[in-house]
């Protein structure tokens, strides 16, 4: 069986690497120099790694002191939500709630989910519509119930498996109302829609180079100097003693020139993409009777990501359908990836509001940079007849005798 | 063909996999999760259901460069065979949840979805030859390896079933399949077999009843009907078993006292000597056959009662919809809800659930 896809439309999960982020990968991991030694390498390493932090601050509209670079997304999400809400409650013991909604990433639900299990963080579910969108109202209704005990909000910028952007701006001022400080996720958003870190206002973001087209390996939190938070991994002292561990030169150049070309291309990306989600969804829902498309079904950076396609199947697993079309070299996701490899009915979906059938036989088809016309086409030229052998082969417990 | 690879994430099955793969078929690994919660189930190498074996599995396919999925088969799995496991115990009966896995699975869930998906059979690493009658019905052996053979489990299977399903190491002794893992280079070549229910992560079958099931009382009472102890569950108890009674006073022979009879409804369990154990006569129902119909003669065959126990000289006799066996030497530890699987040879005939027993 062929390993090189026809079309692969899983860059939600990861993107191929930009050629010019290979370039400065290549380049930078021939130099010497730890960033933090006193000789001349270490100086040159440094000067990369602090011009690539300008770099990065300037591109999405933050100062250089608030980027602090991480391992990546779960690593940078683990630190701002466990890192501000220790400081918050160390400040004051009664800040102990987190609010977040119930369509976050794992790495935020469940850094919130055992800071509740192993200590005395009791975390609540923001609503969210049946488009996949945190309901305003219930947060201010939230915050404005004893204000004074909130450590955190959390929300993601845009959901990775439906696409829905989150009313960022709203949040946060909602939030600042009551002093409370604001995270965000904004992993799957940077290169799809604008993103402003300064304009909107958050306290802490993060953000990852391999879902732009730059090395798994290497990310960042954006958090402002004014914001506490307790350190998760102690040691050298690194970026503000709040992370420490020797800074990774090559991968945060590589990082730098991914968000440079992301952010730069992002508005004549996001109207190609959109076009081309646009054909895939409009060719699915004629050829395949009662497709769902789950998410916003309105355009726009207000409303979700142009390059996510989340499709309800009825009648059939999205896992039967997924392994068909593996099978003929069309590559997508059942929702977001699993260590176990055991597919579970989508958390964003059911917190949506669907049931655990629609759930089951979703797929997410994400476009990036190397999508082309070709892709679709390769999508849709054996969607209908998988379909029709994965609705055959039933959803699992429906058919139970 | 296109056929499944069920891959527990052991030696046995990836080895099997692999002979399916060098016999030219297209081969598609699947590992089935049966655990609602992976955590919970067995962990390491003991079992089937973690997801250390996950990934075992996906090592094996990595290696035999087949394609590899995880099939989250959870659901029915604990509403067939875990639930069904409880149920039984729960009425007095002492169920094989492996082959009740096997019916209801590995071989019905799984090849009915394999099926519908396009592949044409199923390929396991279970030790039971296939071979070709002469009416052109698929017939299921006994293994060469007798230490291994695995054909009482699946004696569950009908002729639809055994048609859409490959046992590649049947012809094969464990220890030259272990040797044969090491030479592909799987890494699984020296995992440990697993023994043990794989929903009962640590083996103590009495305690997972007892957590399942609650506390239920009950006396404990020799042949005459006298009490001599009591019990927190009767599912703890088997027929033929002698460990963990935990009986105040020895009998009054000073012999060892078996467990002959269990009664849901009152939860009492008889005990008695050895001899009391002796059956000669067992009823089945629910019989099951390998070929297309059900004999239609008596059978002077054998019969097996437990997995990996000895075969016993036996005709069986359909009468209605009932199989009566009639055992040439007596037999002991035979338990309502065992399956009783009917050989000719070593030709797997079929099976039956086992209702009662009679001296």
């Amino acid at each position: 069986m062929s390993t090189r896809p026809v079309a692969y439309l899983d860059h939600a999960a990861t993107t191929p690497m930009l050629a010019e982020v290979v370039d400065v990968l290549t380049e930078q991991l021939r130099q010497p120099g730890n960033p933090s030694s006193l000789h001349g390498s270490g100086r040159a390493a440094r000067r990369v790694v602090e011009e690539s932090r300008e770099s990065i601050a300037q591109d999405l509209h933050a100062r250089p002191s608030d980027v602090v670079f991480t391992s990546g997304g779960t690593e940078s999400d683990n630190l701002g939500v466990r890192g501000i809400f220790e400081a918050r409650r160390a400040a004051d013991p009664r800040r102990t709630r987190i609010l977040a909604p119930a369509i976050e990433h794992h790495a935020v639900l469940d850094t919130a989910q055992w800071l509740a299990a192993h200590g005395d963080a009791k975390v609540e579910a923001v609503a969210v519509d049946a488009a996949g969108r945190l309901d305003i109202d219930d947060l201010r209704r939230r915050l404005e119930t004893d204000p004074d005990d909130i450590a955190l909000v959390t929300c993601m910028w845009a959901n990775n498996e439906v696409g829905a952007v989150q009313p960022i701006a709203e949040i946060v001022a909602a939030a600042h109302a009551h002093d409370v400080p604001v995270h965000s996720d904004a992993v799957q958003a940077i290169g799809h829609v604008p993103v402003d870190f300064d304009a909107v206002g958050l306290d802490a973001m993060t953000i990852t180079a391999h879902k732009i087209g730059g090395p798994v390996g290497v990310g960042a939190l954006l958090v402002r100097r004014e914001v506490e938070v307790a350190p998760q991994l102690h040691g050298g002292g690194q970026e503000r003693q709040i992370r420490s561990g020797t800074l990774a030169t090559a991968a945060i150049a590589a990082f730098a020139t991914a968000v440079r070309l992301a952010v730069r291309r992002q508005p004549e990306q996001a109207t190609r993409l959109e076009a081309l989600r646009a054909d895939l969804v409009r060719r699915a829902t004629d050829a395949i009777a009662g497709v769902i498309v789950n998410g916003d079904p309105e355009p726009g950076a207000d409303h979700r990501l142009p390059n996510i396609a989340h499709l309800g199947f009825p009648g059939c697993e999205g896992d039967s359908l997924l392994m068909l079309l593996d099978a003929q070299g069309v590559e997508c996701s059942t929702g977001s990836a699993c260590t176990a490899g055991v597919p579970q009915p989508s958390h964003v979906l059911l917190a949506m509001g669907r049931d655990e059938v629609i759930a089951r036989g979703s797929l997410r088809f994400s476009l990036g940079h190397t999508s082309t016309q070709a892709d679709v086409d390769a999508v849709i030229d054996v969607l209908p007849a998988a379909y029709e052998r994965a609705r055959a082969a039933g959803v699992t417990g429906a058919e139970r005798t | 063909m296109r056929v499944i690879a069920a891959m527990s994430g052991g030696v046995d099955s990836a080895v099997a996999a692999a002979r399916a793969v060098d016999a030219g078929h297209d081969v598609t690994g699947i590992h089935l999760a049966l655990s609602r919660n992976p955590q919970s189930y067995r962990s390491g190498a003991r079992g089937c259901c973690s997801i250390e074996d996950a990934g075992d599995a996906r090592r094996a396919a990595d290696v035999l460069g087949i394609p590899f999925y995880v099939w989250d088969l959870s659901e029915r799995f604990h509403a067939d065979v875990v639930e069904d496991f409880l149920s039984e115990y729960a009425a007095g009966r002492t169920p094989n949840p492996c082959m009740r896995c096997n019916e209801r699975i590995k071989f019905e869930a799984v090849l009915d979805r394999a099926i519908a998906l396009g592949f044409d059979a199923v390929v396991t690493g279970h030790y039971a030859r296939l071979a070709t009658g002469r009416g052109g019905e698929v017939e299921l052996h006994r293994a060469v390896d007798d230490g291994k053979d695995q054909s009482y489990v699946l004696g569950v299977l009908t002729q639809e079933q055994l048609r859409h399903s490959m046992f590649p190491l049947g012809d094969t002794p464990k220890e030259q399949v272990r040797a044969e893992a090491a030479e592909r280079g799987l890494a699984v070549a020296d995992k440990p077999d697993s023994h043990d229910i794989c929903f009962i992560a640590d083996g103590d079958t009495a305690g997972f009843l007892r957590r399942e099931l609650g506390a239920q009382p009950g006396a404990v009472v020799d042949t005459a009907g006298e009490p001599v102890g009591a019990h927190d569950g009767a599912y703890a108890f088997t027929v033929g078993q002698r460990r963990g009674l935990r009986l105040g006073r020895p009998a009054p022979d000073g012999k060892p006292r078996y467990v002959l009879d269990i009664e849901p409804v009152s939860g009492t369990v008889t005990v008695g000597p050895h001899e009391a154990l002796e059956v000669r006569r067992l009823e089945g129902i629910r019989p099951r056959w390998c070929g297309d119909d059900g004999p239609n003669a008596p059978i002077e065959g054998a019969v097996q009662l437990r997995a990996h126990g000895a075969e016993h000289v036996a005709t069986a006799t359909v009468v209605d919809d009932r199989l009566i066996v009639e055992l040439g030497e007596p037999a002991t530890g035979v338990a309502p809800g065992q399956s009783v699987v009917v050989y000719d040879g070593t030709r797997v005939v079929g099976s039956a659930t086992i209702a009662s027993s009679a001296t």
